[in-house]
């Protein structure tokens, strides 16, 4: 099958990454044979060590830039790309990796290698919309296949992605779920994270924790304090649901530095 | 008009008799630590026993010293969620060769019953009758599932706290017409339901249940239920004079108590989802991978999300503040312009359903005395 004349060509990427968010893209199974319809899946590392050579129609990157050699890359990629979309936490925020952000990296690698002095890394791990103009991003640790099917969809006919900003809680009302802030008094991070995953956690009587990263338009401050004074969280817990796998997003980032500045202070 | 004694122990037969007429019965039912409403089978599936305990940003379950079948107040669902359907395909269209066929989305419309439905609800239906199937822009999915719909309406004998119909002019005593009304009366060991026909199909289904004729005393038993009812709502702290909301909200585009408001509000939706009035939909248009197959679904949208009011260069209602002012003025003072009501029936699930407690009532007083200085 050569028929890859005429078919736009896509690659996917990696950089920090776990793959979780390509593989989302192996494991769209019935889709996958549309898909390689509809593309020339022309670089994909994680499918087949068959590469076809640049310029690609859409890039799909994963992973956060960690390292020199990642920065360097990343504008290649860039370069050779007519569109360029993220998927997951690490590319569009950090990814969990980005705890080094709020620490000293030394004393990480230094506790975990044998010999840290072969660790070249760099002090932060940062999106890569820091490093080149993206122009889309998928949120989600991992992102939802149905929704990267849609964006790439989108991206192939040039129309808007169906991905709504809003709040996990519009998604948890759509389905008809109890709220277990509300009924339970469980502390959910639902009202300040980007809906995305169906409202899974809170369908299963569990909070959200964040895995999506802040929806548009984030009041994570009032959320915080309610958590406080009404559902008894303790800081520490604040901290940790906003401080996972979207630490570094700039809404949560934001909000863990202040209410651990406020800790210091009381 | 007649009314007829149901003993509570041959409730099901009521259940059975709309099952037997072919309606999909729709009632309350206990789920995840809530009164929700979903389909019922047999009298088992009811909240038997069950009340709820509600305030700002809080509910919940709470076991009853009685055997009430509803003594709970309005919880988490609304009947909207089976009217005004949350997601729904409208057209589909495929492409082949050169030409496009495009096909409207065909549903099978089921004949329901609800049963249980508070006068604050039968109010909110009727709002909604008159934005989906009155109003010039009809909607059709609605109106066919609204054409067939049986109502069984329970007078309120028990309120929340967060109840405040008595302040909107809807309840807690029935005022609009529905096919069966029904009071639950707990009186001693005794245990019956005051059942009264509003329809020919309600009197169909009368007829095939167990009654026997009301008494004075029966009569006076449940008429004093709802009182006590309305008595509660009337000494509580959500009572207030609605008859000025409208000039009020007018007059106070520019109030500081939004700027407060919005220092809380998650901007987070939750209010209008749970709101029985509240009908923003948006259509969301997708095509697959090949591009030669291509939807169109309607899902519930509301005023507080940003893509709401977006438009070519952003969205109008931007921050928190217009938001929130958008959603209170709707409910409280233009909704009277557009459709000759208020918005609001006062029900009470936005303040008990907002993750952070904001109180619609107490916003209202906040305006009040901001304007008063
Ligand atoms: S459970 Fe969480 S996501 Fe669902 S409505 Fe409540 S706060 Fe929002
Ligand atoms: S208050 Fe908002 S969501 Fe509700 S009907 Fe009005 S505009 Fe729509
Ligand atoms: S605005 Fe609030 S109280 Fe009024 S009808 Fe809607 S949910 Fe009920
Ligand atoms: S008023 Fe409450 S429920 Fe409504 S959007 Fe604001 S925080 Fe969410």
């Amino acid at each position: 099958m050569s028929k890859t004349q005429g078919r736009p060509k896509l690659a996917v990427w990696k950089f920090a990454s776990c793959d979780g968010c390509q593989l989302s893209l192996l494991d769209c199974e019935d889709e996958l044979l549309q898909l390689a319809d509809a593309v020339d899946i022309a670089y994909f590392m994680e499918a087949s060590s068959e590469q076809v050579r640049g310029p690609y129609d859409l890039s799909l990157v994963e992973g956060s830039i960690t390292t020199e050699a990642d920065e360097r890359r990343i504008r290649e990629v860039r370069e050779q790309s007519k569109a360029l979309v993220t998927i997951g936490a690490c590319a569009t925020a950090g990814g969990i990796q980005a705890l080094r952000n709020f620490a000293d990296v030394q004393e990480f690698t230094a506790a975990v290698y044998a010999h840290p002095e072969y660790i070249a890394t760099l002090k932060t791990s940062t999106p890569i919309s820091t490093h080149v103009p993206v122009d889309f991003e998928l949120q989600g640790c991992p992102i939802n296949k149905k929704q990267l099917l849609e964006v790439i969809s989108a991206f192939l006919h040039r129309r808007p992605p169906q991905v709504p900003p809003h709040s996990v809680c519009v998604e948890c009302k759509l389905r008809g779920n109890v709220c277990v802030w509300v009924a339970h008094g469980t502390p959910c991070m639902g009202p300040v994270t980007h809906a995305g995953c169906g409202a899974i956690c809170p369908a299963y009587s569990r909070g959200c924790y964040g895995c999506y990263g802040p929806k548009e338009n984030p009041n994570t401050s009032s959320l915080c304090h309610w958590w406080q004074q009404e559902l008894d969280a303790d800081r520490a817990t604040v901290v940790e649901n906003l401080r996972n796998f979207n630490a570094a997003a700039p809404a949560f980032e934001r909000e863990s530095r202040r209410q651990e500045q406020r800790h210091g202070e009381e | 008009m007649q009314d007829f004694v149901l003993l509570a122990a041959n409730l099901d037969r009521l259940i059975q008799a709309l099952r037997a007429a072919g309606y999909q019965v729709m009632g309350p039912t206990l789920r995840d630590g809530a009164i929700v409403y979903d389909e019922i089978h047999a009298v088992g599936d009811l909240p038997q026993g069950w009340g709820d305990d509600q305030e700002k940003g809080r509910y919940r379950l709470k076991r009853r010293q009685d055997g009430a079948y509803f003594g709970y107040a309005a919880g988490p669902h609304s009947w909207k969620k089976f009217l005004q359907l949350p997601r729904r395909p409208v057209w589909q269209a495929q492409k082949t060769g050169h030409s496009m066929q495009i096909t409207a989305a065909v549903e099978t419309v089921p004949a329901m019953a609800f049963l249980g439905v508070r006068s604050c609800e039968l109010h909110a239906i009727a709002a909604q009758d008159r934005v989906f199937v009155t109003d010039q822009y009809r909607n059709d999915s609605y109106s066919q599932r609204r054409a067939k719909l049986f109502t069984v309406a329970v007078n309120c004998t028990s309120a929340a706290a967060t109840c405040f119909c008595t302040s909107m002019q809807t309840g807690p005593g029935v005022t609009l017409p529905c096919d069966l009304e029904m009071t639950e009366v707990i009186d001693g060991a005794e245990h019956f339901f005051l059942l009264r026909g509003g329809s020919a199909d309600g009197e169909e289904i009368l007829r095939q249940l167990p009654l026997s004729p009301a008494t004075e005393r029966h009569h006076r038993l449940a008429q004093d239920a709802v009182r006590r009812t309305a008595e509660q709502m009337a000494q509580g702290p959500r009572h207030f004079d609605s008859a000025d909301l409208q000039a009020l909200l007018y007059r106070n585009y520019d109030s500081p108590s939004w700027d407060q408001v919005a220092d809380r509000c998650l901007s987070c939706a939750n209010c209008t989802m749970a709101c029985p009035t509240c009908f923003c939909s948006t259509v969301e248009d997708t095509t697959d991978l090949s591009g030669d197959h291509a939807e169109r679904w309607e899902r519930w949208d509301s005023c507080f999300t940003g893509d709401f009011s977006y438009i070519s260069g952003g969205a109008v209602r931007a921050d928190t503040r217009s938001r929130y002012r958008q959603w209170m003025t709707h409910k409280l003072a233009t909704w009277y312009d557009q459709f000759g009501s208020s918005g609001c029936v006062g029900c009470g699930r936005c303040i008990a359903w907002c993750p952070v407690g904001i109180d619609i009532t107490e916003e209202v007083q906040r305006i009040r005395e901001a304007e008063s200085g």
